[in-house]
């Protein structure tokens, strides 16, 4: 079963699967909006809120996911595969390279797409 | 004897989510070997050129990240010796007893003013499988995954750097084989510290937050190797960071990877002798890309920000 994911912060949206994280899903398109770190959940820096939708999550460390958090649909993207539709938003540490660099890139892609 | 005092890294202790993901990755993938898991969960493995009875010791926890990291020093005079010299220099010294960790001997420990607990510590048992002595084959048995040969070395992120290094220089006669500068003043954004011939047995990057872990180090012989472990990287799936590539600062050849807890793991292979009498090698800002990733040229965001 594949889900359509979308990225709130740049409007980006990418299919993944029940199999895959969030994060896996956007890489392996060669997607950018989430930024990329461990993909282990212990780094902090693929840090989402999900505004909406269902998810199903593994264990994050304790030190960059807090319990509230969580209670705030706060995970980390790599920790999280889809069980319906989403919309998340890219919240956290890297916001400051989201802004500059990657938001650029991002930004990119979305012409790309709009002009092919 | 010329070679006195700290010998090098010699315990590293760990904090993985999953005990049996890390277990598979430092095992069938680095190629560490399982000398014993211990009641209180703890996994505790060794290369296998190595002699002690083991170098890595994994602990399940609820977050990723580095315990601490000791030292082995040459004598017991030498652990009695140095701690009321760590002490002058402002440092509170705690003792671990003996058995804390099998095989090994009574510690002592303290906290840097970069947040990492650093120990020392000189009794530890032979490995039952250790390398051999006697007419010595090159190895005993082929080993597994990437076939690390040991524990090689670390670099650790946190505030005070400058501080660290006089703490490692003074107290414990390391040396700098290199540095980067800070664009301005005489502080350094990096610095790489030895206490042997090794181009670094610990290193440094300056950062706001205290403690944090960038990288844990294994040896590998040579370049075949790295290119070796690349494949099994991809043939298992491992998450990439980056190469096989070369840093331009201590000139070994690399690749960096993470265990599935999100620590950041490195192979390496090559790097230059260094002796305490060479010049320090420094590295101004501006060319830290290339001093970093000799190929690339350029710092990519995930190796000053990812970290656990
Ligand atoms: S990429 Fe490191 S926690 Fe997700
Ligand atoms: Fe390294």
């Amino acid at each position: 079963m594949r889900y359509r994911v979308t990225i709130e912060n740049s409007s980006e949206i990418y299919p993944c699967s029940e199999q895959q994280t969030l994060l896996q899903g956007m890489e392996q398109l060669g997607k950018r909006g989430i930024p990329v770190g461990c993909r282990g959940g212990g780094c902090g820096v693929c840090r989402v809120q999900v505004t909406s939708g269902t998810f199903s999550k593994a264990k994050m460390s304790r030190s960059v996911i807090s319990e509230a958090d969580v209670s705030k649909r706060v995970v980390l993207a790599c920790r999280c595969t889809p069980t319906s539709d989403l919309s998340i938003s890219v919240v956290g540490k890297m916001e400051r390279a989201l802004s500059s660099e990657h938001l650029i890139q991002t930004e990119d892609d979305v012409s790309v797409a709009a002009v092919g | 004897m010329a070679f006195k005092g700290v010998l090098r890294p010699g315990l590293i202790q760990i904090r993985v989510l999953n005990m049996g993901e890390a277990i598979n990755h430092y095992q069938n993938i680095l190629g560490l070997n399982i000398v014993t898991t211990e009641a209180d969960g703890r996994v505790y493995l060794k290369g296998w050129d190595e002699f002690d009875h083991h170098s890595v010791v994994l602990r399940q926890a609820e977050s990723a990240g580095l315990d601490y990291v000791a030292f082995k020093v040459d004598s017991d005079d030498y652990l009695r010796e140095i701690e009321p010299r760590i002490v002058a220099w402002g440092l509170e010294v705690d003792h671990v007893p003996a058995g804390e960790q099998p095989g090994v001997g009574p510690r002592i420990g303290f906290t840097l003013p970069t947040g990492h607990r650093i120990e020392l510590y000189h009794q530890i048992d032979m490995a039952e499988d250790h390398p051999g002595i006697n007419n010595p084959d090159i190895y005993q048995r082929r080993p597994e995954g990437m076939g690390a040969s040991r524990f090689d070395h670390l670099l650790c992120y946190g505030p005070n750097i400058g501080k660290a290094r006089e703490f490692f220089c003074e107290v414990l006669d390391f040396y700098q084989p290199e540095k980067v500068d800070l664009p301005e003043g005489d502080g350094s954004l990096a610095i790489w510290l030895t206490a042997s011939n090794k181009a670094h047995d610990i290193a440094f990057v300056e950062h706001e937050e205290p403690g944090k872990l960038h990288h844990v180090a294994f040896l590998l012989q040579d370049w075949n190797e790295v290119g070796a472990a690349a494949d099994i990287i991809s043939i298992n799936d491992v998450s990439l960071d980056i190469g096989p590539t070369r840093h331009g600062i201590t000139r070994g050849q690399t690749i960096y990877f993470f265990d599935p807890s999100g620590n950041r793991n490195e192979v390496y292979a090559g790097g230059y002798t260094a002796y305490p009498d060479h010049p320090v090698r420094s590295w101004d800002f501006d060319h830290v890309g290339k001093g970093i990733f000799y190929y690339e040229r350029t710092l990519n965001d995930r190796f000053l920000t990812v970290l656990t």
